[in-house]
């Protein structure tokens, strides 16, 4: 809501002096990911060019951000905790909005070219995402729950926050690199461009989206199994059943 | 060579499956036993879900059971009368293992029983077979013969009413014994993806009293039936058979269970025992210390 609010505020001036702001073209790699056999993750690249009122490139600096963020889903976050002398889930709590996957680059380190305020509103960086936690009223457990999930999915490869790894060309051109790990969500991705001047977002575009989807016999099989178990139990078993036999026969021919 | 598993949902060297699955075939065909109970602790260190990797293990144990069933059911060694009732309390274990398997995951400590249980499993059953085979190595090197073990049923076994006549397995006994055993090792396979041979050869043998020449064919054929249960079982509940797994773990395994039937020809099967012994106390010891070291992972994600 905050964000819709900072969004309309953003727009407001914008509309009213549309020449004064740059405008932000952004593009990506891939508009989808396909999964298939040999998927073992993707680079994607985002890229694109900004466009400044009559062609003016103002003088000193100006710092690009860019998010790639993952469909957002319900978790429950359990804690292991040492319990008669072994590890057992003894804590959890749940979370209402984690997004499946979260990278975000930037020209620069966050905290050198934005206030933390304006961050904040745009969820940018790691330790700013609202994961809107639930059940746990104690602030201190919550932070321990919420860095708990951050380190889980930064060490998964399903978070990542870096700096320094987008390159600005001349002021105009800005292009990154994302990684995205083998064990991505499958879902619909939106890919955000922020420009950043004098610790403030100048314009920010979030109309990019990108597919990550199954396809073919990966495709196949996810259907199967989630919509017609029955049947594809009954293929598993056969199969497995087939390859046993067949091997035997194989070995006593040898 | 990357493949990617698509309930997993994660890639994975295909040669390491098709190695780790042809390890366990080796010693599946050495010891006559699914090498269920090798996989899935396996796949587990490997990364896999321990769901996925319970699921896809016991549809792996079907694959490579069959070959060895025909094998047994040529020379007349399966009772089927026997496996009948096993595999009828089999199918019910598994009813309930799936029931078991939901609540523990709702409550979040399916990976802690599931580690439990094998330390308690393999522990014993290790324990007790290391100890019945130094028995019997001792007694060979000291040139005397092996003391057979004298064939009767556990007095428990005997007390049940009902009983019905198993021919081949030279048996009068109440069906209720079979049909509890049955019962627990579907639980087990369910929950472990074992398929169980390694607690029920001995309980067929030591609590049942059943002859030795139809212990191992029956147990095979209950272990085969079983398993296609559990499979079926799992792809309607839990989701989670991956069958791009359990192909590549069959290659494996099925290639590597040859081998290891023609090695066992070779060795003495006293030592086979010991050794087979050692392996599973191992396993049962490597996941004891895991439940006490501090695991890599404090926490754990669960969709909702």
């Amino acid at each position: 809501m905050i964000r819709l609010f900072a969004l309309i505020l953003l727009l407001l001036p914008m509309t009213a002096s549309a020449q004064n702001v740059p405008k932000l073209v952004p593009d990506v790699s891939q508009r989808q990911i396909n999964i298939q056999s040999g998927f073992t993750g993707a680079e994607m690249l985002l890229f694109g060019a900004i466009i400044y009122p009559r062609g003016v490139v103002p003088d000193g600096q100006v710092d690009v951000a860019v998010v790639l963020r993952g469909p957002t889903r319900s978790v429950t976050l359990r804690e292991k905790q040492k319990v008669a002398g072994i590890w057992i889930n003894a804590d959890s709590t749940d979370f209402r909005s984690v997004p499946a996957y979260y990278a975000i680059a930037s020209s620069r380190p966050l905290d050198q070219i934005i206030n933390s305020k304006t961050a904040a509103i745009y969820e940018l960086g790691l330790d700013r995402l609202q994961l809107s936690p639930s059940g746990e009223v104690n602030a201190t457990e919550q932070r321990r729950f919420v860095d708990g999930l951050v380190d889980l999915n930064r060490r998964n490869g399903l978070f990542r926050q870096d700096a320094g790894t987008v390159e600005i060309t001349d002021q105009v051109l800005y292009r990154a690199r994302l990684n995205i790990p083998s064990s991505v969500p499958v879902g619909v991705y939106t890919a955000e461009t922020l420009l950043i001047r004098d610790g403030r977002v100048i314009v920010a575009d979030d109309n990019v989206e990108v597919r990550i989807r199954k396809t073919g016999f990966e495709q196949l099989v996810t259907i199967l199994a989630q919509d017609y178990a029955l049947f594809y139990g009954a293929m598993a078993v056969l199969v497995s059943l087939l390859l046993g036999w067949f091997a035997g026969f194989v070995f006593n021919r040898l | 060579m990357d493949i990617y598993l698509p309930i997993a949902n994660l890639s994975v060297n295909a040669l390491v499956i098709i190695l780790l699955g042809g390890g366990v075939g080796v010693l599946s065909g050495m010891f006559g036993v699914g090498g269920g109970f090798l996989t899935t602790p396996l796949l587990i260190f490997y990364g896999i879900p321990p769901a996925v990797a319970a699921a896809s293990a016991s549809t792996q144990v079907t694959g490579a059971s069959v070959s060895g069933v025909f094998a047994h059911m040529k020379r007349g060694g399966v009772d089927f009368q026997m496996g009948g009732v096993l595999v009828v309390g089999g199918i019910f274990g598994t009813g309930a293992g799936a029931a078991i398997f939901e609540i523990l995951e709702a409550v979040g400590q399916i990976d802690t029983v599931i580690n439990i249980l094998y330390v308690l499993m393999l522990g014993s059953i290790g324990g007790l077979m290391a100890k019945e085979s130094l028995t019997s190595v001792l007694a060979v090197r000291a040139g005397k013969p092996v003391a057979a073990a004298k064939r009767r049923h556990h007095p428990l076994v005997a007390n049940l009413p009902m009983r019905w006549r198993f021919y081949r397995s030279g048996l009068y006994i109440s069906p209720i014994a079979p049909l509890i055993l049955g019962f627990i090792t579907g639980i087990m396979t369910m929950l472990l993806g074992v398929g169980g041979g390694f607690i029920m050869v001995p309980a067929m043998l030591y609590l049942l009293g059943m002859g030795a020449q139809v212990v191992v064919g029956t147990s095979l054929f209950q272990i085969l039936f079983v398993t296609m249960a559990s499979t079926m079982m799992h792809s309607l509940t839990t989701k989670a058979v991956d069958i791009v797994l359990a192909v590549f773990l069959l290659i494996g395994s099925v290639t590597g269970a040859q081998i290891g039937a023609r090695l066992a020809q070779r060795m003495r099967p006293e030592y086979l025992r010991l050794f087979l012994a050692a392996i599973v106390l191992l396993v049962a010891i490597r996941m004891a210390l895991g439940l006490g070291w501090r695991p890599d992972e404090i926490y754990t994600l669960q969709a909702l």
